[in-house]
């Protein structure tokens, strides 16, 4: 069987795997540390385990009960999102925080505490989480709650798959009456028109995110369109409701990994100058089914191949609004200059509704997504230099979206770190956890080539 | 198949089937070895909209419970118009040839269970003149290979049964669809490596699902192993005989 790799397809490591089947079984024994394993949407190595094992955890997958009256729905980790929406959106409910992904599972929705276009209103994922079964190596369960064992529910929410395995998770949905959303497009001269319209939505829009054209520069620093939107009111009669049925998709798939040539600086700014006219030239409010508003992505089926066989790196920061335009025009310029353009952009803003989760990523501000194609060592010092200006931004960056960060801005990104050490299971880790927590003994063998972080790789391609 | 009997409901196949068939409304009553593991399988079939779910553990060697675990399931669903038998086991080919406990208890599982179980059913369908009787049998049982005919024997025994059950309903309007998949990716295959020619447990139950509907006498799910087999088939015994299938 081929080793599982993460979304942004770099690095890639070599482990085992092991399918769970039964949540009520103990773990496997197997080679190396464990680490629990979804559907790999994670783009870095947060969800890679080079030389230990993971744990799929796709066959857990059944649900266990839902009410419709309080819209609880319990049910196992390797859930998908996408089988929740199936189930209950038809009934009345809708996840109280999804990501831009549906084919992400419950568990790995809790370890990575994600967040999605509504995090100015509802937060995150981790909040809505009601409860979990938490199975730890020694074989002790322990059903976590805010008011039962907080300490490893707090571990456990945003703890990167480290505190053990859930086995299964309830979950508090939100009622909807109505499965479309009433979506309004605002173009965006700059960044800050941006940040302007971003904060002036936020009292009137549940969800809100702008795709940012990254190659455009100077006064059109930051230019993009911001969505903003809500669930359309029941009986809306503008436009036609009666397909409430979910959309499957348009079917498109990318059968290959694409050459190397087909993405330059000429395609991607021609793309973004298209989508940008294009978007432009439609009406400014639209009702939309929430499956296009909130995946877009997802009906191309593997979209991540269009970068190559040497994948991607994901960046995703987030930096207080005290340095947000200052550091968020620094990063913009400077990945427009890079020479090595995103394709996708996108901002959002982060409200100040705390988690629960420990090491959970948003934080008040602003957030920035990119992804640039490996083309090797340009890239790697390229988001070395994004992440250097999130540092000094007083920001954080993304883990599940991270394949290199040091541990110097592991450490400074999450001050609650040392309180999260004792709750990881001595038999999980992960190649992220290793990477961003070297050896404390600098005369100890490295157990991966870039745990030291600080220089830069010979060649990216180097690493597999 | 509104009310239907589910054999050995915690195989992979037999989960997936189960949730079509709770998406459909159905009702079902699931047997399974496992207590736990059955429990987690009737909660996501009613969670799926199965219009009831009852479950029972047992273990299916015990041909002597099978009359009152079908007497059971009828009284509990109200009537039976359907029953999927997709219990079974891969064995170990190595320990069947070494001992012929072993081999026996793969005989055991996968034919004479199987049997009995259909036997009980197929004189109650053919009283109330209707309903379909579902069984997996395997591609493993068209023709014998020194790598796994203990296996393919008793699946083979299986097809012949429901060849002959079918002949004996037919008048009765009573279906039986024997269902032959090839490799599926189940906790059954997992020490086995993977190819193109593994399908998922969810076409297979499709598949079966498909072949149910449409009342079908053999169907092999995915369907290109009907051809595989045919030539599979087709090769003489004086031949095949050398070859390391």
């Amino acid at each position: 069987m081929k080793s599982p790799q993460s979304w942004g397809r770099f690095p890639r490591v070599a482990q085992e795997t092991r399918a769970l089947t039964w949540g009520s079984g103990a773990l496997p024994s197997a080679p190396g540390p464990l680490l629990p394993h979804g559907l790999g949407r994670s783009y870095g190595d947060s969800c890679l385990n080079a030389d230990g094992t993971l744990l799929l955890t796709s066959a857990l997958d059944r649900l266990i009960d839902f009410d419709p009256a309080t819209g609880v729905l319990r049910c196992e980790a390797g859930v998908t999102l996408d089988t929740v929406l199936r189930l209950v959106a038809p009934r009345g409910w809708f996840l109280p925080v999804t990501p831009g992904t549906k084919y992400v599972t419950v568990g790995g929705a809790i370890a990575n505490d994600v967040h999605g276009k509504n995090h100015h209103r509802g937060g995150t994922f981790g909040r809505y989480v009601r409860s979990f079964e938490l199975l730890r190596s020694d074989g002790t369960r322990r059903v976590c709650a805010p008011d039962a064992h907080p300490d490893w529910y707090g571990a456990t929410i945003g703890g990167l798959g480290l505190t053990g395995l859930i086995t299964w998770a309830e979950v508090q949905l939100v009622p909807i009456r109505n499965p479309y959303i009433l979506q309004e497009t605002v173009p965006c001269e700059n960044l800050d028109a941006f940040l302007d319209v971003a904060r002036a939505s936020e009292a009137d829009y549940e969800f809100t995110m702008a795709w940012v054209d990254c190659l455009a520069r100077g006064r059109k620093l930051g230019r993009g369109l911001l969505f903003r939107g809500n669930f359309a009111p029941p009986q809306f009669d503008g436009l036609p409701l009666a397909k409430s049925h979910l959309s499957h998709g348009s079917g498109l798939a990318v059968p290959v990994d694409m050459p190397a040539f087909c993405l330059n600086r000429l395609s991607v700014s021609a793309f973004n100058w298209l989508y940008y006219r294009r978007q432009r030239g439609r009406p400014r409010q639209r009702l939309t089914h929430y499956d296009p508003f909130f995946y877009p992505l997802d009906a191309i089926y593997g979209w991540n191949r269009i970068y190559g066989a040497r994948g991607f790196l994901q960046f995703q920061c987030v930096v207080p609004y005290s340095t947000a335009r200052d550091a968020l025009r620094e990063i913009l310029e400077r990945s427009s200059r890079g020479g090595v353009p995103s394709f996708l952009s996108v901002l959002k803003t982060f409200g100040d509704i705390p988690s629960p989760g420990w090491l959970s990523f948003p934080r008040q501000g602003v957030t920035l997504a990119m992804d640039f194609a490996n083309r090797g060592e340009k890239t790697w010092r390229l988001v070395e230099d994004l992440d250097r200006l999130t540092r000094e931004a007083g920001g954080a960056v993304y883990p599940a979206k991270d394949a290199r960060m040091s541990p110097e801005s592991f450490a400074a990104y999450f001050p609650r770190r040392e309180q999260f050490l004792p709750y990881i299971d001595p038999a999980f880790s992960s190649s992220f956890w290793r990477r961003v927590n070297p050896p404390a003994t600098p005369s100890l063998p490295m157990l991966e080539g870039r745990a030291d972080g600080a220089t830069p790789p010979v060649s990216l391609l180097a690493i597999r | 198949m509104k009310k239907v009997l589910i054999l050995g409901a915690t195989s992979a196949i037999a989960q997936a089937t189960v949730r079509l068939l709770a998406a459909r409304g159905a009702s079902l009553y699931l047997v399974g070895r496992n207590a736990q593991n059955l429990e987690a399988v009737a909660k996501d079939a009613a969670t799926r909209g199965a219009a009831k779910v009852e479950s029972r553990a047992l273990d299916l060697d015990d041909c002597g419970a099978h009359e009152a675990l079908v007497e059971q399931a009828m009284q509990a669903l109200g009537g039976l118009d359907g029953a999927v038998i997709a219990h079974g086991v891969l064995g170990d080919q190595d320990a069947s040839q070494r001992s012929w406990a072993a081999a026996e208890a793969v005989l055991r599982t996968n034919f004479l269970s199987a049997a009995s179980l259909l036997t009980s059913l197929a004189n109650r369908f053919e009283a109330q003149k209707a309903g379909t009787l579902v069984v997996i049998s395997s591609v493993a049982g068209d023709r014998g290979r020194q790598s796994n005919y203990v296996y393919g024997a008793s699946k083979g025994a299986l097809s012949v049964f429901l060849q002959g059950l079918r002949n004996r309903l037919a008048k009765s309007n009573v279906a039986v669809v024997t269902v032959k998949p090839g490799f599926v990716d189940t906790p059954m295959t997992a020490h086995v490596p993977k190819n193109k020619l593994f399908a998922s447990p969810e076409k297979v139950a499709r598949g079966l699902l498909a072949a149910a509907d449409g009342r079908k006498n053999e169907v092999y799910v995915p369907g290109f192993w009907a051809l595989i087999m045919l030539i599979i088939r087709s090769i003489p015994e004086p031949i095949f005989k050398r070859l390391k299938l």
